[in-house]
């Protein structure tokens, strides 16, 4: 069970886009340490050989035929600010 | 003349097909009751009286003029804050989409609108659908009809507690590790989870693909049949929705119990049923039995793992899907980022609530590497054992039944502070998410004044033997005719 500090919950929260405040760290760390050490649980179990579950249905795949999408103002439309038909958002490199 | 509010969907639509009611009559009656109550209740988060009336009195005149009547025709429904209907915000319960109007409408909408059905309001409900009690909701609090000091349970409490309160008759909720039928059981109605597949998911917003499902809120078994006769079958905007023909559901009802086989799993309950829900449980299993069922016993070991795996499956997808609320395409956006990074991360923690950001970095962590084969591939492997346990159970049975919930509603706040204690009321909902298997659950009566629920597990696409054995135990007792002290 790896210790979660809040180093850990700070490295998680950036690959997450999560921007947390330090109380938000500290308390975020005791949480998740408490979920996954009662998750601790299924590393008992022994699943040698048994296949991951994925998917569930038979997914029926339509043609690959040119068809409309959602059109530019739609898609625009409730976007926080655009401009000429582009989405706008601050710099991009570190400001 | 039966009050209108008191009437089911089916009801309704009869009434309205013979011109006994003209659809503006039920309309009126169903806004009536959600004026006078909902201040006490708090189901909705949008309402639209006027639309909702217009739309009523435009289906009288097209009937009056041979319009052919449809299968939900004049019937009053609330939909879900998390699916997408046409003239409504979706916000999802969250900040972050704060007046976000979609572009397109939920398929499932679409096609009960198609049949009669008229929109009446969208639903509150835990933010994007993570939590048990509706408390997760950024906007307001929903109260369990039946006793306004506690929670109508969650992710889909705001429908749950409309149907309960009378204010309509039909309701659709989502369900990715319980989120009908817990609300459905702790309000005392009935709700069924489909199939994963069996219905669209185009126009919902995705919480964790593997899991989601959408599926009918309503009193009576009849009407959910109904409904899901309607809403299910293959959408070509959802590649995962099944192919597999929609049978009329309501067809199969009058075959009844008899010659079904419902397993019990005896050990699995041991883990702690509160006594009353127990009684109400054991005395449900008889009159089905007086109905034709037989009972067995089965096994299913390894559904006392269901709770962590699903909490490690669901927030390893969540973590994935909610990475598309960034603040640039739709949503509330932080204003005066200095930087990109800095506009999503801001956004994003601003905008969600506490729940959704502790399953982000839950499942962030559960993906994240060095971790990913010890929490999410080892969770997706005891998911297969999770499979297979009911695969190996149904070789005897037809439906297995557990209660729906380990204990009647709780009080309002007594679990928002400790997630663990609030994830473990999803015991016995969890494991037919897991197994992508079809669920029903119904009021089967009360405990200490607070309804508790039957909940009826089956077989891939066989939702008729769920809904055989619901009507048949409808038949037999009274639970469903039981109303709040409003």
């Amino acid at each position: 069970m790896p210790r979660i500090d809040e180093k850990t919950v700070d490295s998680v929260a950036r690959l997450a886009r999560l921007q947390l405040d330090p109380q938000e760290r500290a308390r975020f760390a005791r949480e998740l340490e408490s979920i996954l050490s009662w998750a601790e649980s299924l590393q008992a179990l022994d699943t040698t050989g048994v296949p991951p579950m994925a998917g569930g249905a038979s997914a029926e795949l339509r043609d690959d035929a040119p068809r409309d999408g959602l059109g530019r103002d739609a898609a625009l439309g409730q976007a926080p600010d655009h401009e000429d038909g582009l989405f706008r958002v601050p710099r991009v490199l570190p400001g | 003349m039966t009050e209108p509010t008191r009437l089911g969907a089916a009801e309704i639509q009869q009434r309205v097909a013979r011109r006994e009611l003209r659809a503006e009559e039920v309309m009126r009656a169903h806004l009536d009751r959600t004026a006078a109550l909902e201040p006490r209740v708090g189901a909705f988060l949008a309402l639209d009286a006027e639309r909702a009336l217009d739309e009523a009195r435009r289906l009288d005149r097209a009937l009056s003029g041979g319009a052919e009547v449809g299968p939900l025709a004049g019937v009053p429904l609330a939909v879900k804050d998390i699916l997408h209907a046409p003239g409504f915000a979706t916000t999802c319960g969250s900040k972050l989409l704060r007046g976000y109007r979609p572009a397109f409408t939920a398929t499932v909408v679409a096609r009960l609108q198609a049949a009669g059905a008229i929109v009446v309001g969208k639903t509150n409900m835990d933010e994007f659908a993570m939590g048990s009690s509706t408390e997760h909701s950024a906007y307001a609090t929903t109260r369990n009809p039946w006793d306004p000091g506690r929670v109508p349970g969650g992710s889909s409490g705001g429908s749950a507690a409309a149907v309960a309160a009378g204010m309509v008759p039909l309701a659709l909720g989502t369900d990715t590790g319980g989120s009908i039928r817990q609300p459905a059981a702790l309000c005392g109605v009935a709700g069924l989870k489909p199939t994963w597949g069996r219905a669209s998911r185009y126009g919902v917003v995705a919480f964790a693909s593997s899991l989601d499902q959408v599926g009918p809120l309503a009193r009576r078994v009849e009407d959910l049949a109904l409904a899901a006769s309607v809403l299910c079958g293959h959408d070509p905007h959802d590649a995962t929705s099944a192919t597999d023909p929609v049978p009329d559901f309501r067809a199969a009802l009058p075959r009844g119990a008899a010659g079904l086989r419902i397993g019990v799993p005896r050990r699995f309950l041991a883990q702690g049923v509160e006594p009353e829900t127990l009684a109400r449980f054991e005395e449900s299993l008889r009159a089905l039995q007086a109905a034709g069922a037989a009972i067995v016993d089965v096994e299913l070991p390894h559904l006392e793992h269901a709770i962590p795996t699903y909490y490690l499956v669901a927030t390893a997808e969540a973590s994935s899907n909610l990475a598309r609320f960034d603040g640039v395409r739709y949503g509330a956006r932080a204003e005066g980022a200095r930087d990109l990074l800095h506009l999503y991360g801001e956004t994003r923690d601003h905008g969600f609530g506490d729940e959704v950001k502790r399953r982000i970095l839950l499942g962030t962590f559960a993906l994240s590497s060095g971790y990913y084969d010890a929490y999410y591939l080892k969770a997706q492997q005891v998911r297969t054992l999770v499979r297979r346990d009911f695969e190996q159970a149904f070789a005897g049975c037809d439906a297995i039944a557990t209660p729906t919930t380990p204990a009647p509603a709780f009080r309002l706040g007594e679990k928002t502070d400790d997630p663990l204690q609030m994830y473990l009321a999803d015991i016995f909902t969890v494991p037919a998410n897991l197994a992508g298997l079809p669920a029903l659950s119904l009021p089967c009566g009360l405990a200490a004044g607070l309804p508790v629920g039957l909940q009826l597990v089956g077989r891939r696409f066989e939702e008729e033997t769920l809904l055989r054995l619901g009507a048949a135990l409808q038949g037999a007792t009274a639970h469903h005719t039981l109303a709040p002290p409003l």
